[in-house]
């Protein structure tokens, strides 16, 4: 146990030395403010608007919610997308490439360790870029009263969607020295399990099923409407724990080839 | 004590050493000498636990480093060819970290830091970061990473290169001052040396060894040069012999 947050703290360390840290940190925060302030402009343009229409069914249907909060969680899960795949291809192409590789496999340290220091490392990252995220729906607990519920489901929806994603980063970059390559690998799954459920529709009853369930932006759907059903929890749990397990396999591995 | 018995080793269809065994006793300092690409890194990682022999064991202090390996690997203190550096930390930390993962408790970290610091000289540039040390200074904290946890067994794969004369009498005297009660086993190509600092040699050549023996054994009135070009090049005429007689 004591091994694991050694190995986190210096993944921690060495992510808020090196500069990519607070891009990334910083592009995430401004593009989520762009979201946040373009989402509550129109919400409060639609709200004049129906006003001085008198539509009252309108009115009704407007709520912060679902007009705000739920898009902007949308919005970012798409930049986590692009963000968790720079945060993690270091995380093993680097040290294979520096030859510190050789250092962690004959340290008297475990393969299950390594990931899982590893793992916790950039997940701090995640959820701390994530959670600053937080001070956008903070203003409108100040000024508005959105549901409380809805918005603790949603963000929980997000912190396990960004878990899922860097432990398919951990993964890609177990299997390669070269970081560029980690990064473009885990960018490529992680939006074909973004998109996996776009033919669901035309692909007929039963395969639609299987490719709606195997897509993580419904899991995530269900969640920023404030349901937190087992199965999209079973569903994200699975996912990160087969990552995890398939980058100890390919760190394993790599001592046989 | 290491004891490597038959270790044989391919990579795909390549064979990297082949039935190499050798032992080297608490207290001296082997030689692995051999010609680029003889097998001597392939050796020392297999020693090391960095990876396993296709063929073959090797026991550290009576451990087998395949079933074993842990307890090995609590034992080694491994220099690797290129020093297993973070650029991006200072010398204190990165050597605290490396403490920290070969088992060494918190409470004493402070005293080993201090201790390796001093004997690799590298007090003064403490502080300084990793990426920024020129190459002795990396190489010795490389040699000082391999020392925190002060180990019983020291592998050391060509820990002079790229160092200055001065340097390098310096770290031939620190695996010297070392070598005490441990087993230390170095690879290199420069045979002054091994007949510096080994009190053993071993030879490698094409990925088997064709001589084991003491120094004073094996330089009975000749040099370590003429020895070694004997020994690498009977067993290229041995090859063509074999070859012709096919």
């Amino acid at each position: 146990m004591k091994n694991i947050f050694v190995i986190a703290g210096k993944e921690i360390r060495s992510l808020f030395v090196s500069p990519i840290a607070y891009v990334v940190l910083t592009g995430f925060l401004l593009l989520g403010g762009w979201f946040f302030f373009n989402l509550l402009f129109r919400f409060s343009y639609l709200l004049t608007l129906y006003t001085s229409l008198q539509n009252f069914e309108g009115l009704q249907g407007l709520n912060l919610n679902e007009h705000v909060i739920s898009p902007l969680l949308h919005n970012l899960t798409i930049v986590l997308v692009i963000m968790v795949p720079v945060i993690t291809m270091r995380s093993f192409a680097e040290e294979k490439r520096n030859g510190t590789y050789e250092l962690l496999l004959t340290s008297p340290l475990t393969v299950t360790q390594i990931v899982l220091g590893k793992f916790l490392g950039s997940l701090f990252f995640i959820f701390v870029m994530i959670l600053l995220t937080g001070i956008y729906p903070a203003i409108l607990l100040l000024y508005g009263n959105p549901e409380l519920g809805i918005l603790a489901a949603g963000y929980l929806g997000l912190l396990l969607l960004g878990t899922v994603f860097v432990s398919v980063g951990l993964l890609t970059s177990s299997l390669t020295e070269n970081q560029i390559v980690a990064a473009v690998t885990c960018f490529v799954v992680l939006l074909l399990l973004y998109v996996l459920s776009w033919p669901s529709e035309t692909a007929g009853a039963a395969l639609g099923d299987v490719l709606k369930y195997l897509s993580v932006i419904e899991h995530f759907s269900d969640m920023v409407k404030g349901v937190i059903d087992t199965k999209n929890l079973v569903y994200l749990l699975s996912l990160i724990l087969l990552s995890l397990f398939l980058t100890h396999r390919s760190v394993e591995a790599s001592r046989w080839r | 004590m290491i004891e490597a018995t038959r270790l044989t080793k391919y990579y795909g269809d390549f064979c990297a050493i082949q039935n190499v065994s050798f032992t080297a006793q608490r207290g001296e300092i082997l030689g692995l000498l051999g010609p680029n690409g003889a097998g001597k890194t392939t050796t020392m990682r297999i020693i090391t636990g960095f990876m396993p022999a296709t063929e073959g064991t090797v026991t550290v202090e009576g451990y087998d480093v395949f079933k074993e390996s842990h307890e090995v690997r609590r034992r080694i203190g491994y220099l690797p060819e290129n020093p297993p550096l973070y650029n991006d930390m200072t010398v204190s930390s990165y050597l605290k970290f490396v403490g920290r993962i070969k088992g060494v408790s918190g409470k004493e970290i402070p005293g080993s830091l201090d201790g390796v610091l001093e004997r690799c000289s590298l007090t003064e540039v403490a502080d300084r970061l990793v990426g920024q040390l020129s190459k002795g200074y990396r190489q010795r904290v490389g040699l000082a990473q391999a020392l925190i946890h002060n180990p019983v067994v020291l592998i050391l794969d060509e820990p002079t290169i790229g160092l200055d004369p001065k340097q390098i009498i310096e770290i031939r005297s620190l695996i010297r001052d070392l070598s005490g009660d441990r087993t230390v086993i170095l690879s290199t190509h420069i045979l002054p040396e091994v007949s510096q600092i080994c009190n053993k040699v071993v030879i490698i050549n094409e990925g088997r060894v064709v001589v084991e023996k003491n120094l004073k054994e094996l330089t009975q009135g000749v040099t370590l040069e003429e020895v070694f070009l004997r020994y690498i090049s009977k067993e290229a005429e041995e090859g063509a012999e074999e070859a012709a007689f096919l």
